[in-house]
């Protein structure tokens, strides 16, 4: 009897490939595993230091999703990464800074009713300060998307990918003229005092020119702001888009733009309205981040900018709960670098959680994988 | 006349797909426009919804000139396009997709009357309200693309290939909720490969070879004709 010869099994090869992808996840684990121990051995040996850097995080943090929304959702309906979005936050922060310094818009209550409430005047002249800068960022936004990016529509990605860059580089550089701000920091004069207390043994204002004792924790009303107004627009993000006939349209419009307008929606005028909604997050973003940090120049948005796009590449580029998440994680990241190992290499971790991303999990946390479409 | 099209030239590219093609569609009718694959119906449709410009011809629709009109204006004007595919806004539910049909009407009772108006024609789109579009079945979806389209109160609804897809009795049930469509008096113009129910629905069809109009005429007449029978309803 003659058995019927089976086909050969194809011998195996380990591929170089799979090599490296394992060499790759050994190395990742390791330094994983590194991370894990280094934030261990500091929660347990000084663990008010550590609820210090958690708190600096989350300011850092909630300051990145304003900026990330922006591109998420813009990306999410254009499918552009829209690199103009973190000078639009610093554009924020000029008009901000001349409103106050030269038009003392934040006292307006007060100089125009003297006797006013002067508190009541602070909060509504910094409450009208913050919307200037929206409005201004709004319109900024908006001329942008109509002169550089709509006429782009039909063309490659790449040309539109490439003009947005073109456009962030025209608002730094053109800040940077020596008649215009220069490459300079500014002193930011802030529309109210930042208000600290520390925390231990109960909570304590922190007097001026006082150090707090040690093992306390600080925390100031700027980072409470911080918290409340990005809370507040992630609920405003969410009820626009769930409920909304403009936020279902603007759904409908990432989704299928041919079918959209079959429906009668006007294509064009969602997008820049998508562009506006962005744009003006990114600007509250830029007032609060210079009344945290109080210094400004042509060049601040960069970083912002580019640790909020990894934010929302990390969550998952299109999605908005992404966006939030993912920013959470960058400025965890970012205080904890900045804390436990050295301030420069904050930058460094930004770009590194990137490429880890890209390298692993290109769709993010809360991506899914593109979908084909006819 | 409802419609009139006439010496359609539409290109993509170097590609000419409609060759001079002239037609009509008169108030209260179904008007069927068969042909195989790639011979130009979808492409028909889409000119007249403004998804792509002719190059040359001209569309009219209740006496005014659209040809060159945006998708958005043609919406407005009272017709109603359908897509082949169905095109369903898959992350949006479906009520969502119902709402996006009534973009163009403001008065929120008269969205919600609208909507139990589709309901009456597709019961099982209520059942389904809150479910995604894009978990819905092929016949579900046909409903849903259909009944979004109705939405907004169209004079003329272009359908595309309603029957793509389907099981006989869901093609059988598209085809009787397309005659109560007719029946209540939105005129129709039907796409479809199905020749043989497109044209048992039928006033008047017209069949489209590779871009051109070949044969027009009442749907009875079309149907007995032995090169329809032949090359479209298999006999
Ligand atoms: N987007 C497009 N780009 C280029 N050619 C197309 C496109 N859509 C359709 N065509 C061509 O136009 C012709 C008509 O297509 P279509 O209108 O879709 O036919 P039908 O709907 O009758 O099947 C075909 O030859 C097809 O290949
Ligand atoms: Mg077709």
């Amino acid at each position: 009897m003659q058995s019927v010869s089976k086909p050969q099994k194809p011998p195996v090869i380990v591929s170089p490939n799979s090599f490296l992808a394992w060499i790759g996840k050994i190395f990742l684990l390791v330094i994983g595993l590194f991370a894990v121990y280094i934030l261990a051995i500091n929660l347990f040996d000084k663990p008010y230091l550590f609820a210090q850097n958690v708190i600096n995080g989350i300011q850092l943090g909630f300051v990145y999703a304003l900026i990330a929304l922006g591109y998420t959702m813009v990306y999410g309906i254009v499918k552009l990464i829209n690199f103009a979005h973190g000078d639009v936050f610093m554009v924020s922060a000029f008009v901000s800074f001349f409103a106050v310094e030269r038009f003392a818009l934040h006292q307006w209550p007060q100089r125009l009713f003297p006797g006013f409430n002067p508190s009541l005047s602070t909060v509504i002249g910094t409450v009208t300060t913050i919307l200037l800068s929206m409005v201004i960022c709004v319109l900024l936004a908006i001329t942008i998307e109509r002169v550089a990016y709509k006429p782009l529509r039909e063309a490659p990605r790449i040309a539109a990918l490439i003009t947005a860059i073109g456009v962030s580089f025209f608002l730094e550089y053109f800040g940077l003229l020596n008649f215009v701000f220069s490459a300079r920091y500014i002193p930011y004069q802030r529309p109210f005092e930042v208000v600290t207390w520390y925390i231990k043994d109960g909570i304590h204002l922190v007097e001026s020119g006082v150090t707090p004792p040690d093992g306390a924790i600080t925390i100031s009303n700027i980072l409470i702001i911080i918290i409340f107004a990005t809370i507040l627009v992630q609920i405003f993000l969410q009820y626009l888009v769930r409920r909304t006939k403009i936020g279902i349209a603007m759904r409908a419009t990432s989704f299928d733009k041919p079918t959209a307008r079959l429906m009668g929606i006007q294509v064009d005028k969602v997008i820049s309205f998508t562009f506006a909604i962005g744009a003006s997050f990114a600007a509250l973003g830029g007032v609060l981040y210079a009344i945290a940090y109080p210094s400004i120049r042509t060049l601040m948005g960069v970083y912002p900018g580019l640790k909020a796009f990894v934010a929302a590449v990390l969550g998952g580029i299109g999605s908005i709960p992404g966006a939030f998440v993912g920013a959470l994680i960058m400025g965890q990241a970012e205080a904890m670098t900045s804390g436990y190992i050295s301030t420069p290499m904050r930058d460094a971790i930004a770009f590194s959680i990137l490429i880890l991303v890209l390298l692993i999990k290109p769709t993010g946390i809360f991506g899914e994988p593109e979908k084909e479409k006819a | 006349m409802l419609l009139e099209v006439k010496d359609l030239n539409v290109y993509y590219g170097a590609i000419h797909a409609l060759q001079g093609i002239s037609f009509n569609v008169k108030e209260g009718e179904i008007v069927s426009l068969i042909g195989a694959n790639g011979a130009g119906k979808s492409t028909t449709l889409r000119a007249l919804s403004g998804l792509i410009r002719p190059r040359s011809g001209s569309i009219t629709f209740r006496g005014e000139d659209i040809t060159l009109a945006p998708a958005e204006k043609i919406v407005q004007l009272g017709i109603s396009h359908v897509p082949e595919g169905r095109k369903i806004f898959a992350p949006l539910t479906v009520r969502e997709n119902l709402e996006m049909g009534a973009y163009i009407i403001k008065d929120k009772s008269e969205i919600n009357r609208m909507m139990e108006r589709v309901f009456l024609s597709f019961p099982r789109l209520r059942e389904r309200l809150s479910q995604l579009g894009g978990t819905l079945s092929g016949g579900e979806q046909q409903m849903l693309a259909t009944g979004r389209g109705l939405m907004n109160k169209p004079t003329l609804i272009l359908l595309d290939e309603p029957s793509m897809g389907l099981s006989p009795i869901m093609v059988e049930e598209i085809f009787r909720i397309i005659k109560e469509i007719n029946q209540e008096g939105t005129s129709i113009l039907l796409v479809e490969q199905n020749a043989q129910m497109a044209l048992s629905v039928a006033h008047r069809a017209y069949v489209l070879e590779t871009g051109r109009i070949t044969l027009s005429g009442p749907a009875k007449e079309i149907a007995d004709n032995p090169q329809v029978k032949e090359a479209y309803l298999g006999v």
